[in-house]
């Protein structure tokens, strides 16, 4: 134990780049190894060594750096710190890496190794790689020299400079998080729009929302929420209203006392200079601030001053969920520090141009979010806050006569209060953000190419490029609009292979399967013959246009697994299943719903395939085979031994006659929409309600119960104790009868909400349906057939399942449209992945 | 799956000689696919009849075709090849009947030698094109035919005839001949696509046609028609995707030709015109750079990429296959570096907004819009002219007016067609874009003028307004 160690701390920025400077042989390799991690410094010696395998070989100096840049820029952009090891005594060199934070918009920093001339070269004579003369040591010592005098006008925030030759051992690096970064404050927050000097509206806001304020006299001064919640203000808190000095005391004093935190809009950087004596033009309401601060006391000026010149331009909240800056911020400015970052946060994504008011013109950001982070802003006065790819803006121009809005987060509810009067003449009319139109623009990115989707029910789940290209084929060309697309029907795999004598699908392994999976009760619901259709319903043209942007006056679709309408005009349909579908409506406080259901007959949509394929197939067999039976019987009259083939003949011409069965039995008559009807069996959403998430089949089946009339079909079910035999007999007994009738078979799905990877439903298909997917004769070869794998099967049906939910979530949450579509997307090119067709 | 051919060449018998095979024997042989079983319903010295019965395995053709299999469909499974007088049978037939079919009889050349008479009988014969074509295809052989169509299924007669024909043939025929024409016009009939072809194919052909192809009247029509589609290329993921919709396969080809139901004298000439016409208004909008959106195949691509005026080329499809096809039109992986720079070709959508449509002088968008629902136009209109925002955009697209003025049409010119436009109507769509995106629009026609009905093409010329930006 001897005297403390001096350690010198050295603060460098923890998102952004630390640039050493010092001769060779100044020891920066070692300080870098002892103080960061070795993924974080990157050394030009290393990079001379990977473009040229030796990593003294000077004429690969150039291409070095090139490697360098490029290592140091991805890392920037991906936000890590990182650490240049290169001597760096020339200033071209820093001013290059300079540039290169700026890029990337993060702070650079410089430690400067200044170590006497001999040390390093003493140094670099004890290692036998760099036998380069004393001179260069002593140069670029010169150089550093003369670069120390100007190191800090070079765009460095801080430069450290490190003398004498321990400094390794003696510095601790402190990383410093930016200032907007507060991931840390998890609210819940209550986000202020542009209040403008409108100090009683702000106190009526703030009352509505639940906070009690605290008065100086009559001054209120303070606030504070029972509920522990946090206030944020997108800034405009002054300027054009009738009483900055008021709005602005009660800021501070939330600031101040922590319930509050503020970003700075572009009129507090403009009052600040202002004050500060800057010359100004004086519009835009800044007169009114200037002479209200005028007429009050001086410290109030002081600490005005002083808190709007220290409010930063944006801030990084709840582990990067939230992100509010006056005027919005593209995600890749998101707790980024530099100029046009706080120019972008204050005044928008500004063209430079103006419009036929004298205002700047602003590139729409909004629309190209992609982000994941809610950005919440103000700045340009709108009449209604609304969503735009999860951005809003809460500017409602109070100080106009318009409204002053919060938002509840992370509830998502919007709380306005009325301008008790136009305070202030607006330049020009209030305009909506974007139209619902604009917002719902796809972008080719949001689909093509290889992608990873995170999904809560499947994990994240990768989507090939090819399969995309093929779904984006089909989508484009036959899909119905994307905004009424908010679901596409997963695959659904068939039960285990059935070792029962005679069949291949057999309802026992259904049942021992989810028995297996820790399931202790089943749905078994008939599993209807006809095409898979997708009802989006809204209650009427207001609700389409309100819930899906569809302005059209389309009030509905019903479409296909593949996302195409089933008609050319579906209206008739809706019109009819919305009013077949009103208790649903009631029931569920409503204005939209998605059903999930199967379109019958078969024939509907299937008569083409029903001819080329089943039918042709029939006809061939029913044609050709009695004639065959006839040449083997008239052989056989002759004496001759046919062995066993009159008797295979016969027997196929049982089958073809029952394959023909199997399909004539999905065939009915049908014109227009007569003799059409819809087999409801899942609600899948309804407003606030992602309920094929959230209700049991047990729920789904007694709701869509109430449904009534000639449109519907209803889904015949029962449910299944998986502990009692006697109801897995009687079960089976009944999928017998109604295989045995014709029915394609049922579908087993958990009768109660499951977690982990159950399979959501299994299908048990009849025997004689099945002759349709196996070919007339497969009955004839069960042995070969039961070797079919299931896994991949499988595995695409909770992937898509998964998927499906996400979709659904996603639109009943309002997240944007992108995202929705990405979802839906994603299930239509797993669905293009090659699986065994029969499955 | 069965043939029979009948003699009454006295004594009939000898047909057991002629065929190499007993008349008093059952004979089987195996084939990959299946196996064949030959034997005679009737062996009299009058009468002598050979069946030829193939047993062909759905099970084991299916997982004979491995895993990754282009045609990984249930059509796969579920087929006619277990009835129907298929290529299999064909292929079957030659293999059992070899020696018979090479002409060669050591124990009765003579009679091998000569036409006997024959009968020979198919029940199930897939016919492409009816039974018209059986009996053009048989006659000139010296045959006389019977084709009788095969009701697609008894109990829906408004679905009609089947693609089968049970066939009957009748004649004085030299054996050899009657099997190497079996053997070549059974697959020509067939319309499966399930065909395969060696690369000996072309060898087999004329081997098997020696003595009557080359003097049959529709020669060119049965080698076109024996070799196949050739080169088409599948597209598995697609090809599944349609399966679901329910759609035959074809559904989901893309339109390559416009004005499809029209007859070639007609729809080659339109196009030819329709290229022009966009071809000068380009030129004469002083357009360096040029992006054809839906460039389908490329033919109007490989124009513009001839065009040397035009620094920048761009071809869009949402098509891959039309990709392929427009890729190896170009030849794009034989061009130089510096051709291939100036040429771009991508897979897009016009209804996503997309960073690579934006930048070009002029884009195209020849006979695109109306394969658009009409529901999905202001999303195109949004990407072209409010994203994407070329100097200028010409639209070409039928004159719905037109229409009464081609036979026989019924609907539309291309079965996607989602619309067809009469010329007031694409006013009032050009005008209602122009207005809302900043530009000027010119209306032509092209094409044939008629006086009351106009052209047959229109076409939309817009051009950015000045200064409305850049």
């Amino acid at each position: 134990m001897t005297e403390a160690p001096t350690t010198r701390q050295v603060v460098v920025p923890a998102m952004g780049l630390v640039v050493l400077v010092g001769v060779s042989g100044s020891g920066k390799s070692t300080f870098a190894r002892t103080h960061f991690k070795p993924t974080e410094v990157i050394s030009s010696d290393f990079c001379r060594g990977l473009v040229s395998d030796d990593e003294n070989d000077q004429s690969a100096t150039p291409d070095a750096f090139d490697v360098l840049h490029y290592i140091v820029g991805t890392r920037l952009r991906r936000g890590l710190l990182t650490v240049v090891d290169a001597t760096n005594v020339q200033q071209s060199a820093r001013a290059a890496l300079v540039a290169l934070a700026r890029s990337h918009d993060v702070l650079v920093d410089a430690i400067v190794l200044d170590v006497p001339e001999p040390v390093a070269i003493a140094r670099n004579k004890q290692r036998p790689d760099r036998d380069f003369g004393d001179h260069v040591v002593a140069r670029q010592h010169r150089d550093l020299k003369r670069s120390l005098r100007r190191l800090t006008k070079e765009g460095f925030r801080r430069v450290h400079v490190l003398p004498g030759t321990d400094q390794a051992e003696a510095v601790e690096i402190v990383r410093e998080r930016p200032w907007n970064d507060r991931r840390e404050v998890h609210g819940p927050f209550d986000v202020v729009g542009d209040v403008h000097g409108c100090a009683s509206e702000l106190r009526t806001l703030l009352t509505t929302l639940g906070w009690q304020l605290t008065y100086d006299g009559d001054t209120a001064v303070g606030a504070s929420h029972p509920e522990g919640r946090q206030a944020v203000f997108v800034g405009d808190l002054v300027d054009r209203g009738p009483d900055t000095p008021g709005v602005l005391r009660l800021v501070m004093g939330m600031v101040a006392a922590g319930t509050a935190l503020c970003v700075s809009g572009n009129h507090e950087a403009k009052l600040v200079r202002a004050l500060r004596g800057s010359k100004v033009t004086v519009s835009h309401g800044l007169a009114e601030s200037l002479a209200q601060l005028e007429a009050g006391p001086e410290d109030l000026r002081t600490q005005a001053l002083e808190f709007m010149d220290g409010l930063i331009s944006h801030y990084v909240l709840d582990d990067g969920r939230l992100v509010v800056a006056h005027a919005g911020l593209k995600e890749a400015y998101h707790g980024r520090s530099s100029g046009r970052v706080r120019s972008f946060a204050l005044y928008g994504d500004t063209t430079g141009e103006t419009d036929d008011y004298g205002l700047p013109v602003r590139y729409p950001w909004a629309q190209d979010y992609r982000g994941k982070a809610m950005v919440v802003y103000g700045h340009t006065p709108v009449p209604k806050a609304e969503w735009v790819n999860n951005t809003i803006c809460l500017d409602t121009g109070v100080v106009f006569g318009g409204e002053l809005t919060a938002l509840r987060y992370p509830e998502r509810e919007i709380v306005s209060v009325p301008a008790e009067q136009e305070w202030y003449e607006p330049v020009r009319p209030l305009a909506p953000a974007a139209g619902d139109r604009e917002a719902s623009v796809l972008r080719i990115g949001d689909v093509a190419g290889t992608r990873w989707l995170e999904t809560t029910h499947a994990g994240k789940v990768k989507i090939p490029e090819e399969n995309a290209a093929a779904a984006l084929e089909v989508m484009s060309r036959f899909a119905v609009d994307p905004r009424w697309l908010v679901y596409l029907p997963p695959t659904m795999s068939p039960v285990a292979t059935s070792k029962v004598d005679g069949f291949l699908e057999h309802p026992a392994q259904a049942f021992d399967e989810y028995a297996g999976w820790g399931v202790t009760r089943v749905v078994c619901e008939e599993k209807h013959m006809g095409s898979r259709a997708v009802a989006v319903i809204a209650r009427d043209a207001d609700a389409a246009e309100r819930r899906f942007g569809i302005g059209d006056g389309t009030t509905g679709v019903v479409y296909t697994r593949t996302g195409r309408p089933f008609f050319a005009d579906t209206t008739d349909l809706i019109d009819r299943l919305r009013e077949t579908a009103a208790p649903l409506f009631d029931s569920l406080d409503t204005d939209w719903l998605a059903l999930d259901c199967e379109l019958l007959p078969w024939s509907v949509k299937a008569l083409d395939l029903i001819q080329a394929q089943y039918a042709s197939v029939g006809a061939a067999a029913r044609h050709v085979l009695p004639e065959a039976r006839s040449v083997l019987e008239r052989a056989a009259a002759r004496g001759l031994d046919v062995g066993g083939r009159l008797e295979r003949v016969e027997r196929r011409l049982v089958n073809a006659e029952a394959f023909r069965d199997a399909y004539a039995a999905y065939v009915h008559p049908t014109d227009g929409l007569d003799g059409v009807t819809l087999a409801p069996f899942q609600v899948l959403a309804a407003e606030g309600r992602a309920l094929a998430l959230t209700e049991s089949h047990e729920w789904h089946l007694a709701e869509l119960a109430k449904l009534q009339g000639d449109l519907v079909t209803p889904t015949r079910h029962r449910f299944v104790d998986l502990s009692s035999a006697a109801e897995r007999d009687a079960a089976t007994d009944w999928w017998l009868e109604l295989t045995a009738a014709g029915g394609e078979g049922m579908v087993v799905k958990p009768a109660h909400l499951t977690t982990g990877r159950v399979q959501p439903g299994i299908k048990v298909r009849g025997r004689e349906y099945l002759r349709i997917i196996y070919g007339p004769d497969y009955t004839d070869s069960l042995d070969v057939l039961r070797e079919r794998h299931l896994g991949k099967k499988r595995q695409l049906a909770q992937r898509e399942h998964g998927l499906g939910l996400e979709a659904l979530t996603a639109f009943v949450d309002r997240a944007p449209l992108w995202k929705v579509h990405q979802a839906v997307f994603a299930v239509l090119a797993l669905e293009s992945e090659p699986v065994d067709p029969r499955l | 799956m069965l043939l029979t051919v009948t003699t009454t060449h006295q004594p009939a018998t000898d047909l057991g000689y002629l065929l190499h095979k007993h008349p008093d024997r059952v004979q089987e042989f195996t084939q990959s696919f299946g196996t064949v079983t030959v034997l005679y319903p009737e062996a009299t010295v009058q009468r002598c009849t050979v069946a030829l019965l193939l047993d062909v395995d759905p099970v084991r053709l299916a997982r004979s075709r491995g895993r990754n299999a282009p045609d990984f469909s249930l059509a796969q499974y579920v087929n006619d090849r277990s009835y129907a007088a298929s290529s299999l049978l064909s292929v079957a037939m030659a293999d059992v009947f070899s020696t018979a079919r090479s002409g060669r009889c050591d124990s009765r050349q003579e009679l091998a030698d000569s036409a006997i008479p024959l009968e020979i009988e198919v029940p199930v014969l897939p016919c492409r094109g009816g039974p018209a074509i059986a009996h053009r295809l048989f006659e000139p052989l010296g045959w006389t035919v019977e084709a009788e169509p095969v009701a697609l299924d008894d109990a829906f007669p408004e679905w009609g005839d089947s693609r089968y024909v049970r066939l009957r043939l009748s004649g004085v025929v030299r054996l050899a001949d009657a099997l190497n024409q079996l053997h070549v016009l059974l697959p020509v009939l067939d319309e499966s696509k399930h065909y395969w072809q060696g690369p000996d194919e072309v060898d087999k052909l004329l081997r098997s046609g020696e003595g009557w192809l080359t003097t049959h009247p529709d020669a060119d029509l049965i080698t076109r028609r024996y070799l196949g589609r050739r080169g088409a290329l599948t597209r598995v993921a697609l090809a599944r995707l349609a399966e679901l919709g329910d759609e035959v396969e074809e559904a989901v080809e893309p339109a390559e030709d416009e004005e499809a139901l029209q007859p070639a004298e007609k729809r080659v000439p339109l196009n030819a015109q329709r290229h022009d016409a966009v071809h000068r208004v380009l030129l004469e909008l002083g357009a360096r750079s040029v992006i054809d959106l839906g460039c389908g195949p490329g033919q109007f691509l490989a124009r513009l990429v001839q065009t040397p005026s035009f620094t920048r080329v761009a071809g869009s499809d949402v098509s891959t296959r039309s990709l392929q096809h427009a890729s190896r039109r170009l030849h794009l992986d034989r061009m130089s570096e510096r051709q291939a720079e100036r040429v771009q070709l991508f897979q897009g959508a016009l209804t996503y907004e997309d960073d690579r449509y934006a930048g070009f002088d002029a884009a195209v968008l020849m006979e695109v819009v109306e394969h658009v629902d009409a529901s999905r136009l202001a999303a195109l209109e949004h990407v072209v002219f409010g994203a994407a925002r070329p100097g200028a955009v010409v639209v070409t697209t039928p004159n719905a007016e037109y229409n009464v003025l081609y036979d026989d049409l019924v609907g539309m010119r291309h079965p996607d067609h989602r619309f067809e436009w009469t010329r007031a109507e694409l006013a009032e769509w050009s005008e209602h874009v122009g207005s809302t995106y900043g530009y000027a629009v010119e209306l032509h026609g092209v094409g044939d003028v008629d006086d009351t009905w106009g052209s047959p093409t229109q076409m939309a010329v817009f051009t950015r307004a000045e200064g409305s930006d850049d």
